[in-house]
């Protein structure tokens, strides 16, 4: 025991379990003070932060017009290979940066060597030479590991869109370390914890035993390394954090040497506000610090997570619109004692929306309970009108799962911080896959047998039955399939490319989630119902392959509240979800599954022909789980509706996302009543066991005019599936598909 | 537009219920059904909070600047009884909070009137706030429906006889009629007028509109709602010749003063 439990450190604060083992939800709970008051209390910002701030952003409109400000060549991503770098030395008063220097961006050849690669010479760098040579001849990635180990069924379903993004070519992420344990404890104690863990790990030398010793060695070595990489800045994280700057400060390089380390698709920040407001009160109380003070270290905290970039190929960027880097902060929720978890801390992190400015990171996450003190759905609500900013999640969905101390990790998936991680597992296409089910397992746009086993369909109307019967083994071959290939891609991604800084900021016997998920529902669910209510003919082509559809009759529509297709979309994720959990995990992981495409439905559209609800070849799809776009004609509640009827416990319990947008003046007539009326829109869709919701409140007229204006909109922000995106990053596309998604209006 | 009275007086003088009667085990089933033009799950602009909106079909005013033509005729929309209509308005009592509610448009939902009624009741009973969006020109009796009706948005369409008909194409009667059992009934008002350039502007018509209103009580609050041409491109659809062609819309900030004005002057203050 090396933390004296008398230290300075903790002295003030309430006493319990976390004092002597890793607990920081018992910290929390012994030592937080709920806030039930309104915004009255927040402060501007800070002469320090405007000076931070103004040179950062400008380095940030730069890059949108370059598209990258620089790259380091000469080391790849480590977690102390980096020298220091800084913004504005003698203001920072949070300091850290990824390299040597802000926006400049990290070779990760861990994931893959030639993607890396690729991605550098497209924006005109070259890695050195040396480094490159050692990566090619003694280094496997992997990139490497995956496509050796792949079978040509996964090539297959790879390479004609049934299974797209998958993370077998870059990190997977989605792993969130406890960020908040490096303040509390200091890296020494949670080094002798890991030894302990280590000893303790004893006994037949089976391959999981083999495997986790190594791990925890690794887990071991990089808190060292994150300890040398803080004190290069002038930082001891050795020891628990004294004050509430360094609360700030060390959880900062906690996170930090996560991203210099790793390229993870998203990496999210955790919990970590309520945590903070336990520092912060104490140095209220103390009168060593005031509220502009506490704003400042939560503002220049989140100036270096708007800061933080990832090297992608521009074809990577395509995929998922802009540059994200999900730095998700989950806000808010109740406790399981009924206190609510909001304190002035969770203010203060959206008031950064109003001091910096709207920004798509970090991704600003409110876990929703009606419960929620008024005073701070208000605030919300009012926020989220001002900046389109901010996403909802369910916490009366999720805390029942995952207790009161969980994270949102990327856009929706939930996770009890430092006691589960999860397997990234991109998505499925269940679009596609119907058209499988009609065409015989014969992909539509390349003309290959995907699908095995699968009879073609040859008559002149299509029949419900039959096709729901082809579909069904459709996707159960898929769910195999996709199962099998998500344990490849994950043997070797902890093979070759292990996160061990974040993997050290978890126990060490962690509980793993496998997070498959699904692209397309909407339209899967139109089709079926248009051939079950409608005359659906195919046009086929001379190999019987069904290339368009004609329509005759009405059918209903998923996203009006009509029981009729909505549980046609019910049962699809209700059979998926069955499927997929027939078959094991590499390392006992849990099944869950996502109804959520990110912006990659332009992309899953592009690679999908003609469909039987009457979207063209090509055509993008509608987002997540959201209803296709203009067919939600029953207003904005019966979309809503439709939507809250997909269900998230032990079927879509990776998150089931959707993306609502109003126009400002269909949303009340004055201020007050747009944040009282959206206030009981988010009760009313949550109430129904909905999971989540991203709000955009704006003109279609104002899209269309940053589109052609992009120079006087650098900062537009707005929500696109489980996360904000900077507009004018997006490709033109998918600007397109944004502005064609429904805008609820009334006249 | 040619306005055709005789016309409209025939369609405001038909009983759009139907009744059905089923003969089943001896028993006699006596079913209302009404006429919906269409639902609309989110309106936050008619009636306080979260309201889901129900347009019934049928109107026997023919307001030059109407801008949903469509919900004119009885026969068209969609049929259903106010049990399956209630239903449906209820699966979004979740979002309705403590101000929100159900708000009965149109067309002109007085022209329904038992089919209206029975859907209040049903409302009522359901513990939903329930509004009637109206111009008040219905079939003369109101009781039923006034007595579930917790707030009127009473549509004026003009203050004065003459100028109400230039502008409906119908006498001032039958709103006067409806009126009358409003303020009887004491149901609270949000009175709500269309300012159109040319017809129902300027500072003397609603400084006319501002003394008709102080002679009414109940009023809550008053809209001014500024003409907007969104429902023009109906007209083309309809095959009807659209009469304020050329009519430039209006913009919210040019009435802010006057809405004040007689938010000020016409309301009883009492809290909603």
């Amino acid at each position: 025991m090396s933390i004296d439990v008398n230290c300075a450190a903790w002295q003030g604060f309430r006493t319990g379990e976390w004092r002597h083992l890793v607990n920081v939800r018992n910290f929390i709970q012994k030592n937080y003070t709920p806030y039930t008051g309104d915004a009255g209390f927040l402060a501007g910002i800070s002469t320090k932060t405007a000076e931070v701030w103004k040179k950062a952003q400008a380095l940030i409109i730069e890059e949108v017009q370059k598209g990258i400000i620089d790259v380091e060549t000469h080391a790849v991503s480590g977690i102390d290979n980096f020298a220091p770098g800084y913004i504005d030395r003698d203001n920072e008063v949070i300091v850290g940066l990824q390299t040597d220097a802000p926006l400049k961006r990290i070779v990760n050849p861990f994931g893959g060597i030639r993607n890396a690669i690729s991605a550098l010479e497209q924006y005109g760098y070259r890695l050195d030479p040396e480094i490159e040579r050692h990566f090619r001849l003694y280094r496997k990635t992997h990139n490497e590991g995956v496509f050796d180990a792949y079978p040509k069924r996964t090539r297959l379903a790879r390479s004609a869109g049934l299974l797209t993004g998958l993370p077998d070519a870059y990190g997977r992420g989605r792993i969130v370390g406890d960020y908040r344990r490096v303040p509390l404890y200091g890296t020494d104690f949670l080094i002798e914890e890991k030894e302990k863990d280590l000893d303790l790990l004893d006994g037949a030398m089976t391959d999981e035993r083999i495997r986790l010793r190594e791990e925890v060695q690794m887990q071991i070595r990089a808190l060292k390394e994150m300890a040398a990489m803080a004190a290069r800045y002038g930082c001891d994280i050795t020891r628990p954090a004294e004050n509430a700057r360094e609360a700030v400060q060390n959880l900062y390089m906690a996170y930090l040497a996560g991203v210099k380390e790793n390229n993870g698709a998203a990496t999210s920040l955790g919990r970590t506000a309520t945590f903070l407001d336990i520092y912060i009160q104490r140095d209220l109380e103390r009168g060593v610090l005031d509220e502009r003070g506490a704003q400042e270290l939560m503002d220049q905290f989140v100036i270096k997570l708007r800061l933080v970039r990832h090297l992608r190929t521009p074809e990577y960027n395509g995929l998922f619109g802009g540059d994200p880097t999900w730095v998700t902060e989950s806000i808010g929720g109740m406790g399981v004692d009924g206190r609510t978890l909001v304190t002035k801390n969770s203010f203060r992190m959206l008031h950064t929306l109003t001091n910096l400015g709207t920004a798509p990171e970090p991704n600003l996450t409110v876990l929703w309970s009606k419960d929620l003190p008024e005073g701070f759905k208000r605030y919300c609500a009012d926020m989220s009108i001002k900046t389109d900013s901010i996403q909802y999640e369910s916490d009366e969905l999720m805390r029942p799962m995952y207790g009161d101390d969980y994270c949102i990790s990327c856009c929706v998936s939930a996770m009890a911080v430092g006691k589960q991680m999860q397997f990234f597992g991109a998505r499925a296409n269940l679009a596609k896959s119907l058209l499988y089910a009609i065409n015989g397992g014969v992909d539509e746009k390349k003309g290959v047998q995907v699908v095995p086993d699968i009879p073609l369909d040859t008559d002149e109307v299509l029949d419900y039955p039959k096709v729901l019967g082809n579909y069904k083994k459709v996707l159960s071959y898929v769910a195999e399939l996709y199962v099998d290939t998500i344990n490849i891609i994950h043997y070797m991604h902890d093979k070759y490319a292990y996160e061990s800084s974040q993997m050290a900021l978890h126990d060490t016997l962690v509980e793993r989630l496998a997070a498959f998920g699904v692209a397309g529902l909407s339209i899967a669910a139109d089709s079926l119902s248009a051939i079950k209510f409608a005359r659906v003919r195919p046009i086929r082509n001379e190999n019987g392959i069904a290339v368009d559809f004609e329509v005759e009759g009405d059918f209903p529509k998923y996203g009006n509240d009509d029981d009729r297709v909505d549980d046609i979309a019910v049962e699809l994720v209700s059979y998926f979800s069955a499927e997929l959990k027939k078959h094991p995990l590499y390392r006992g992981a849990i099944h869950t599954l996502s109804a959520l495409t990110i912006t990659s439905n332009v992309m899953y559209g592009k690679k999908t022909g003609a469909t039987p609800d009457g979207r063209k070849a090509g055509e993008p799809f509608a987002p997540g789980a959201n209803p296709m776009h203009g067919r939600d004609r029953s207003g904005a509640l019966a979309s809503l509706n439709s939507v809250a009827k997909l269900p998230y416990r032990a079927v879509c319990q990776d998150g089931v996302s959707n993306t609502f947008s109003i126009v400002p003046n269909a949303l009340g007539k004055s201020d007050g009543e747009r944040t009282c009326n959206l206030v009981n829109i988010l009760d009313g869709y949550f109430i129904q066991g909905a999971h989540h919701l991203n709000v955009n409140v704006m003109n279609r007229q104002l899209l269309l005019d940053a589109m052609e204006h992009p120079e006087q909109y650098p900062t537009l922000t707005i929500r696109v599936s489980g996360y904000a995106v900077n507009f004018s990053r997006l490709s033109r596309e998918q600007q397109l598909e944004v502005i064609k998604r429904t805008f609820h209006q009334q006249m | 537009m040619e306005y055709d009275e005789k016309k409209a007086d025939r369609l405001g003088e038909e009983s759009p219920d139907c009744r059905l009667f089923f003969f089943a085990k001896e028993v006699w089933f006596h079913m209302t059904l009404g006429r919906i033009h269409s639902l609309e799950s989110m309106g936050l602009v008619d009636g306080p909070g979260v309201r889901a909106v129900v347009f019934l079909q049928g109107c026997a005013l023919r307001c030059r600047y109407c801008h949903n033509p469509d919900t004119w005729v009885m026969e068209g929309g969609e049929s259903c009884t106010p049990q399956q209509l209630t239903g449906r308005l209820l699966r979004f009592q979740p979002y309705f909070g403590q101000n929100g509610g159900v708000t009965f448009s149109g067309g002109e939902p007085l022209l329904q009137p038992e089919f209206l009624a029975e859907c209040l009741a049903l409302c009522r009973q359901a513990g939903v706030h329930t509004c009637l969006d109206t111009a008040g020109c219905g079939l003369g009796e109101y009781g039923p429906i006034l007595q579930n009706t917790d707030l009127v948005l009473l549509d004026v369409k003009h203050h004065d006889p003459e100028g109400y008909r230039q502008l409906t194409g119908r006498s001032m009667e039958a709103f006067d009629r409806f009126l009358e059992q409003v303020q009887e009934a004491g149901v609270p008002l949000w009175v709500r007028h269309v300012v159109v350039p040319g017809l129902t502007d300027g500072a003397e018509h609603l400084a006319g509109l501002e003394w008709y209103l102080h002679t009414l009580r109940h009023i809550r609050r008053v809209e001014l709602l500024p003409y907007h041409t969104l429902g023009v491109h109906k007209y083309a659809a309809l095959g009807i010749p659209y009469p304020l062609e050329g009519t430039p819309s209006m913009e919210r900030e040019a009435l802010a003063d006057w809405n004040r004005r007689l938010n000020e002057t016409c309301c009883e203050k009492e809290n909603l």
